[in-house]
């Protein structure tokens, strides 16, 4: 299996390097829905300029990238064409190995279940295949690599696609059970963006259910254990801030990086759903509705995690779609990442019922997104409504995308215990309906 | 979201859609049409109405007196162009100068991809002059400009004489809170696309100018004037620019407001508005003048020197004098207190135009449609292609289909390799790829091995690769994975729906003329193809319904709705002379027509050509 993914590899690089030559790159790294005032390269050559200058990054109100990123390209500046290819190669590799394990493990759970007869006798065919499963990995790392989303944010050098390869990092030493990488993963992910934080559930109930430790509050080791994983997560963020602050030698990243991802002072347009909302509002409302934007993000976890305790891998699927939908400044290097997993839950596609749709307006309104924007700002035709309308089309196809996934694994689910055909109680058959 | 939901509501609506598609399709596409024709039918327009405060509420008085001596400056202007063979420009920027503004010139040269024929130019160098009024009243934060053409043979005189003749006026009035640029340009739209970027230190096409010497404010508004008779009869109103941009509306209604406050005769596309509407005479004439301006808009060119002005979000027209047999008859005075009153009003703005529509459609001067009433003739056709989408995807056997919601589907169809869909997808672009690069490059190739002009070596060969692809792509896929089954074109042809649906979409919504002409003759074809239909009847219809055969028809429409009807073989010329200009457009001024068709249009098509021949 080495070597088509190598083959995948070596494709994905040659596209971008073609890219990188090419004219376009100036272009698309341009583009609002590639990259946000938190990603823009832009923006990050203009820290490093005010760091060679012996200025603080942040004195300005360019950058909003975290200490560490500035960091990092300090040293890598020249070869930043090649880092960010070497990102995404990673992020591909550790989805790859990531769903290898995990079907790996699928594939198990569902050979002893089969063995201890506990599947209902018509639910065959919903069993998973060896043969199907054996390319899953690989069509998910293909996903990643040559979606185009993905290969615009990375032509455009966001540094979006750093946080997809640490955020990929974490789920691969998750899956591996690794609980220690897995909080350091986390909080170098949380530490970037601060939104990741919300897959600490996902994680901790996946360590949880490798030690084969129940999910009940009453139980010592449920507590033993969580306490232990939330205080390595919350003593790598400490350590990870600390090295923040003496790399740089003040707090001032944390009102610029954090303040500036919570409060949204940019409104700069891009594919998300805050700019043009409080573009429109009035001042003394603001803060009211940021926090009830912000909670948006935050809030679904708690009952996602109620309703797919047993399966939190699918959790942080939903939690980085979630993640990718609400934030505050989204970019299409976030949704690549959530649409890499797609590949992964191809056994549900039967039970989806809005696939068609929802792609066809994801496709529509990708293209859709430059022409409007060409009317808005080039042509002076258009206007703002127009592109927010696309804006808010695109999202709840994401909206609508996401919950058919939901449904569909809720419903896979469902018929694994109560058997594929449903009857009513007087015996005729049953439909479900979700209300 | 019942209806996203319930499975059972769901599987009623597709078995109604799929059931009824082929009726609900023709429906749609008849609708879209009627609608179309009904947009001309005046109780169906709205009349058009001054949007911005400033100009509609404030009175002006229009008091130029100076027509006679304006045509006198125009003899004499003619008289030394004569002499000069060329651009008077000693002679132009000494009389400027005299009165009293500040003068500039501007050199530029240019070397077309291959020569023009029609304008007769290859290596184009000239000068641009132009002198600045400088604002007397505000802090020169921005102009207006008044255009006139400087044209090598002997029209468009008068027109000079006549900005030279309100430049000086002007200079004497004090109320002027805006620079006003007059600008003299040298080989029309190629001198004004010089000049235009010289002023905003632009380089979009790769022109070589001399940087200005002297700048204005930020440009508000411009008006381009084309006068070559002494007295005119009619005076028109030339709205199309390039990529089909129009002005805003209000430009349109000022025009307008002050042809009837004077008493001037005012055409748009040349024809004069009739009050008959519920005649049938009426509505033809309707018919006739929305017709030509969505064919106008439809080619992308800038149909006056104004159509350069739109790409900087400078609102911008061409007022054309017309000399005609009519009795009635208006001499330069009546103009120049026309440009008067208008220059005036547009002082007066406090804001860019803004407020009215950008997306209309006229069919006559005092009535125009907007995007909401003609975007639903085009939703209409767009609907067929997303439809027939709808049924194909329920054919290659979703969820959708299944009795049950997903349960007892049958087995699942096995699916077309990737292979045999993407080829096709891969051949038809290159073919398009071939079809944009090569004409212009290999035209020396040609020159020498065929007797024939670099002009109509490009035509041609554009032509040959054009012919050459429907030959090409079809039979690829049968050399990659055997024989097509019946899945591979069925996905093919989803994939080919869906990407005319959101080319068209997005074409549409840029130049809605162009996307509403490509629908109808592509959304047919598209709709309906399949490999089992007779193939050489369904080829020889999908041929005559292609882009190319479509610039063909829309050729002979225009010289008829322009009542120069032609014989086969001048419209044969005009079609080739058609495909030169949108090239040179392209080239020189960045008109998108040109490779929107042969990048994405003509390969979409391809895709459809490769369906029938499927098997």
């Amino acid at each position: 299996m080495a070597a088509p993914l190598t083959l995948v590899l070596v494709l994905a690089v040659t596209v971008r390097a073609v890219l990188f030559r090419s004219s376009l790159a100036e272009l698309i790294s341009e583009r609002v829905e590639v990259v946000s005032p938190l990603s823009a390269w832009k923006r990050v050559v203009e820290g490093l300029a005010l760091l060679d200058l012996g200025v603080s990054p942040y004195s300005g109100d360019v950058f909003h990238e975290t200490p560490l990123i500035i960091y990092l390209f300090h040293f890598v500046v020249d070869y930043a064409e090649i880092v960010f290819m070497v990102t995404d190669g990673i992020t591909a590799v550790a989805l790859y190995l990531a769903v290898q394990n995990y079907n790996r493990n699928v594939f198990r759970k569902q050979k002893y279940a089969l063995e201890a007869n506990r599947y209902p006798p018509d639910c065959l065919e919903l069993m998973r295949s060896p043969k199907e499963m054996f390319y899953i990995p690989l069509k998910v790392a293909t996903f990643y690599l040559l979606n185009p989303f993905t290969i615009l944010s990375c032509v455009a050098k966001s540094t979006c696609g750093l946080n997809n390869a640490v955020i990929a990092l974490f789920i691969l030493s998750t899956i591996k059970g690794s609980a220690l990488l897995s909080a350091i993963f986390l909080a170098l992910a949380t530490y970037q963006s601060v939104y990741p934080l919300t897959l600490f559930a996902p994680a901790l109930l996946f360590l949880l259910q490798r030690l084969y430790i129940p999910v009940n509050p009453c139980r010592s080791s449920f507590w033993l254990f969580t306490l232990q994983y939330g205080f390595m997560f919350v003593g790598s963020l400490l350590v990870i801030i600390c090295l923040s602050f003496f790399l740089l030698g003040s707090w001032d990243f944390i009102p610029s990086v954090y303040g500036f991802i919570l409060s949204v002072p940019d409104l700069t347009p891009n594919i998300g759903l805050f700019w043009y909302f409080f573009a429109e509002m009035f001042e003394h409302f603001r803060f009211f509705f940021i926090c009830v934007f912000q909670i948006n993000v935050f809030f679904y976890t708690i009952p996602l995690s109620i309703k797919l305790k047993e399966h939190p891998v699918f959790l942080i699927f939903m939690q980085i779609a979630i993640i990718s939908i609400f934030k505050s400044y989204p970019t299409v290097g976030d949704i690549a990442l959530y649409m890499a997993f797609l590949p992964a839950w191809s056994h549900l596609y039967r039970f989806l019922r809005n696939i068609f749709l929802v792609s066809c307006v994801l496709l529509a309104c990708s293209a859709l997104f430059p022409v409007l924007w060409h009317l808005w700002i080039y042509a002076g035709s258009a206007n703002s409504n127009f592109y927010y309308a696309i804006t808010l089309l695109f999202n709840v196809g994401q909206i609508l995308l996401v919950s058919d996934y939901f449904y569909a694994y809720l419903r896979r689910e469902h018929h694994l215990t109560q058997g594929l055909y449903l009857r009513r109680k007087d015996g005729s058959e049953a439909t479900l309906v979700l209300k | 979201m019942g209806l996203l939901s319930d499975p059972n509501r769901r599987k009623a609506l597709t078995t109604l859609l799929t059931r009824l598609n082929t009726p609900i399709c023709v429906v749609c596409y008849l609708a879209g049409i009627a609608w179309f024709m009904g947009l001309a039918f005046e109780p169906f327009t709205l009349r058009t109405y001054m949007s911005e405060n400033a100009m509609g509420s404030t009175m002006v008085e229009e008091r130029f007196p100076a027509g006679e001596r304006a045509l006198a400056t125009g003899r004499e202007f003619a008289g030394h162009k004569r002499k000069a063979g060329g651009m008077p420009v000693d002679w132009l920027v000494k009389t400027m100068q005299d009165r009293g503004l500040e003068v500039f010139t501007q050199s530029f040269s240019r070397t077309l991809p291959f020569p023009d024929e029609n304008k007769e130019r290859y290596m184009v160098r000239g000068i641009n002059v132009y002198g600045i009024l400088r604002a007397p009243r505000a802090p020169r934060t921005e102009a207006l400009v008044l255009s006139a053409p400087c044209s090598p043979d002997n029209s468009n005189n008068q027109a000079v004489g006549l900005l030279l003749g309100l430049a000086q006026y002007f200079r004497n009035q004090i109320y002027w809170a805006k620079d006003i640029i007059f600008l003299v340009n040298e080989h029309d739209l190629i001198g004004m696309q010089a000049w235009l970027e010289g002023y905003h230190h632009t380089n979009i096409s790769g022109m070589d100018y001399t940087p200005l010497q002297g700048r204005a404010g930020s440009i508000q508004a411009a008006l381009s004037l084309e006068l070559s008779s002494d007295v005119i009869t009619s005076l028109d109103l030339i709205l199309e620019g390039l990529n089909g941009q129009l002005p805003n509306l209000d430009l349109a209604n000022l025009f307008h407001a002050f042809c009837q406050k004077i008493g001037v005769m005012c055409t748009i596309q040349g024809k004069l508005q009739r009050s008959d509407w519920d005649t049938a005479e009426g509505y033809t004439h309707a018919v006739q003048t929305m017709m030509l301006m969505v064919l106008k808009q439809a080619s992308g060119r800038p149909w006056g020197d104004h159509g350069l002005f739109l790409r900087y979000h400078i609102e911008a027209a061409t007022v054309r004098g017309v000399n005609s047999f009519r009795q009635y008859k208006t001499d330069t005075t009546t103009v120049g207190r026309l440009l008067e009153g208008m220059f005036r009003k547009l002082n007066n703005l406090l804001e860019r135009l803004h407020q009215s529509y950008f997306f209309y459609l006229m069919p006559s001067l005092s009535r125009f449609v907007s995007i909401g009433y003609y975007m639903p003739a085009f939703g209409l056709l767009a609907t067929i292609l997303l439809l027939r989408a709808l049924d194909l995807w329920v054919q290659l056997g979703t969820p959708t289909e299944v009795t049950e919601d997903g349960v007892g589907e049958v087995e699942p169809p096995s699916s077309p390799g990737v292979l045999s869909v993407l080829t096709p997808v891969v051949i038809s672009h290159l073919t398009g790829v071939a079809l944009y690069t090569l004409p212009v490059l290999s035209q020396e190739t040609a020159v020498e091995h065929f007797p024939v002009s670099e002009t109509e070596a490009v035509v041609l060969t554009a032509i040959a690769i054009y012919t050459a692809g429907l030959a090409l792509p079809h039979n690829t896929h049968r050399f990659i994975s055997g024989e097509g089954t019946e899945q591979g074109w069925r996905v093919l042809k989803l994939v080919a729906l869906l990407y005319l649906a959101v080319l068209l979409g997005c074409t549409a919504l840029i130049n809605f003329s162009l996307g509403f002409i490509l629908a109808i003759t592509l959304v047919p074809v598209a709709a309906c193809v399949t490999p089992h239909l007779p193939k050489a009847v369904s080829a020889l219809a999908m041929v005559l319904l292609s882009p190319g055969c479509t610039i063909l028809y829309c050729v002979f429409i225009f010289q008829e709705l322009q009542e120069a009807p032609v014989s086969l073989s001048e419209g044969w010329m005009l079609f080739l002379s058609v495909i030169s200009q949108g090239i040179l457009d392209h080239s020189l001024f960045g008109s998108l027509v040109y490779p929107l068709l042969a990048l994405l249009v003509y390969p979409c098509w391809l895709l459809l050509w490769n369906i029938l021949f499927w098997k």
